[in-house]
């Protein structure tokens, strides 16, 4: 902590005057909900109802209820798959890489992009289950002792994505818990009744030693030095479930960067998405400051950049390759059956977010909000592509196909936001969404006689 | 088993840090500080050094590194199929497994030590607490009797705590 250079907190929260603010500000928001929440949660509630049926009802009747068929084994289920893990990756890139690298910005807005990434993949760990139809057969992905002997195979990436996409959840649970643990224990503090029992309960009767301190900022540092290429890997390995298989417009070295990249930049739009209602509703503005967003839209418009790149590098790859099927595996992507998906990825991953290159843009929170919707749509339907149009034209024509996701399909995707903000409205309510101590490190500690700067040297 | 003590709350970190300091140059060992955040001057004052946390993330890791590599291995073997053209030991294939376990034992096991080393849940929380320490005020605890207690009463007054209690932390 570099106390002695600067004096901490007056650059990015200048309108907080008093350690206990914090707590009451944040504290604030876990009382009782307004209009507003109970209409959003409403709607969360009935579109769950609609993602639960929609998917009872394919297991009832079998996955013939979706779009799936030969050539096209893997669809919207998939492509949501791979979004949702996508979105989890900002989360973690802010509450753990941007931690390690002591980025001044990120303290205000990590709890929250936490949350996002334990719900989003939460959300995501859902699909295969609903994409393989015979959901009752799921555990068969765990390697476990059975009666014929038989191991699955770990030589292939399907089997790594169990493995990672499962450590991914768990580990980023963890984290995530670790850190409310001192918050909730100051929402403890402040509760009567139940809630009091409640907090006291998920807080393991934290009380903020000193010995508890000294071992919580390590273990934390840690976590955060596991977390940090656990998220790398997260996405590559997903990238490797596609290419690992010689599917044109799949089999490429650069998937692992790409969708890394990728995952980046969807999470990040995820969080503005998230962010810039929260601030508003609960009134946040000392906290979400428009510093915070401004550095978030700048690693929008990096990792568009690098996403863009990406695009472009595929398709002259493409061509330089000289591979027929290659080659009219990307001439399908953007003039093909799926050209609207080709240029609606396009348009919202790679021009859309140019106009973040303009410092107005950046600091207008409701541009950002409208672009990063724009955002969201691009990346889902980057996935569409990668996932559809590679597989419904493969080598041999005769055996070329047409996917159409069905209802059942599209009311399961649907359903799963209203699932993710159902999960995302009650932690908003039920946990404090902004961290109140790591909140309080970068704030100027109070002091009676002296400068922070003057009782750093004392120390040095 | 309950000792005295006496739990000074301050609302400056600097007093916080100066009773620490004089306490311990009174020699007062058993001293227990409150925070509302992590603060490295009362570490500093409290002289601490590294946490042994580390030490259980790396056995943690390296557990799971061997546990997978062995693992994946061994059931390779008790079913040798050839698959992929690969070698039934197929060490490059295993590595995204063996990677996400190290990282999956490390972090658990990064968390179960700093259960054990921070004595959480802490079950039977202290009897003299200020809630206002997880809010915006640093607290000092002193386990002392007699006039020790009176010493310590002292050294803590001087530096202008908000409040000043007798009882026990530690029940």
């Amino acid at each position: 902590m570099a106390v002695g250079t600067t004096e901490r907190g007056a650059l990015t929260h200048p309108d907080i005057e008093r350690l206990d603010d914090v707590n009451r500000d944040v504290l604030k928001m876990l009382s009782v909900p307004g209009k507003g929440w109970w209409a959003l949660f409403a709607m969360c509630v009935a579109g769950v109802g609609l993602f639960l049926s929609a998917w009872f009802w394919q297991i009832y009747k079998g996955i013939g209820v979706s779009g799936l068929m030969s050539p096209v084994g893997w669809g919207v289920y998939i492509t949501t798959f791979v979004f949702w893990v996508g979105i989890g990756h900002a989360g973690t890139l802010i509450s753990a890489i941007l931690f390690l690298f002591r980025a001044p910005w990120r303290q205000s807005i990590y709890r929250a992009a936490e949350g996002m990434t334990v719900f989003a993949v939460m959300t995501a760990g859902l699909f295969p289950l609903i994409h393989v139809g015979r959901v009752w057969h799921a555990y068969w992905l765990i390697p476990y002792p059975n009666s014929r002997f038989l191991w699955p195979n770990f030589k292939s990436p399907l089997v790594w994505d169990v493995f990672a996409v499962t450590t991914y959840f768990t580990v980023s649970a963890v984290f995530f818990y670790l850190g409310t643990i001192p918050d909730v224990a100051a929402a403890r503090d402040r509760a009567t009744g139940l809630r009091r029992k409640l907090y006291g309960a998920i807080s393991l009767g934290w009380q903020g030693t000193d010995k508890q301190w000294h071992h919580f900022g390590k273990a934390y540092i840690f976590l955060a030095a596991l977390a940090t290429p656990l998220v790398l890997s997260v996405h590559s390995v997903v990238s490797w479930d596609f290419a690992m298989s010689i599917v044109p417009g799949w089999h490429a070295t650069i998937f692992a960067p790409y969708f890394v990249a990728g995952a980046v930049f969807s999470g990040v739009a995820m969080v503005i998405t998230l962010l810039a209602p929260l601030r508003k509703i609960f009134g946040l503005e000392a906290y979400l400051t428009v510093k915070h967003f401004d550095a978030m839209a700048k690693l929008c418009l990096f990792t568009s950049l690098v996403v863009l790149y990406a695009y472009l590098s595929e398709f002259f790859l493409a061509w330089y390759s000289g591979e027929d099927p290659e080659r009219h595996a990307f001439w399908n992507r953007l003039f093909g059956t799926y050209w609207w998906a080709t240029w609606t990825m396009l348009v919202c991953n790679g021009f859309v977010p140019v106009m973040l290159w303009f410092k107005r843009v950046r600091h207008s929170i409701p541009a950002l909000f409208v672009i990063s919707i724009f955002i969201n749509i691009g990346m889902w339907f980057e996935r569409y592509v990668i996932v559809v149009t590679s597989l419904h034209n493969e080598y041999e024509p005769f055996a070329w196909g047409i996917y159409r996701p069905s209802v059942i399909e599209m009311s399961i995707m649907v359903g799963s936001f209203f699932w993710f903000g159902f999960w995302f409205l009650l932690f908003t309510r039920l946990l404090p969404p902004i961290a109140i101590q790591e909140l309080k490190e970068v704030l100027p500690p109070p002091m009676r006689k002296k400068k922070s700067s003057e009782v750093a040297e004392a120390h040095q | 088993m309950s000792a005295q003590g006496i739990l000074a709350s301050y609302e400056y970190l600097d007093s916080t840090v100066d009773a620490i300091e004089n306490l311990r140059k009174a020699g007062f060992d058993d001293i227990k500080a409150y925070a509302p955040y992590p603060e490295h001057h009362i570490e500093h004052a409290l002289g601490y050094g590294q946490s042994p946390v580390r030490v259980w993330t790396l056995v943690g890791a390296l557990t799971g590194t061997s546990t997978a590599f062995a693992f994946t291995s061994w059931t390779s073997v008790e079913w040798p199929l050839v698959v992929g053209g690969k070698p039934i030991i197929s060490i490059p294939a295993f590595i995204p497994i063996v990677f996400e376990m190290s990282v999956l034992f490390g972090a658990l096991s990064t968390v179960i030590g700093l259960f054990v080393l921070s004595k959480l849940p802490n079950i039977k929380p202290a009897v003299v607490y200020d809630p206002e320490f997880t809010a915006g005020r640093y607290g000092v605890y002193v386990e002392a009797d007699g006039s020790r207690l009176e010493e310590a009463r002292r050294i803590m007054n001087a530096e202008e705590p908000i409040e000043l209690r007798e009882g026990s932390a530690d029940a």
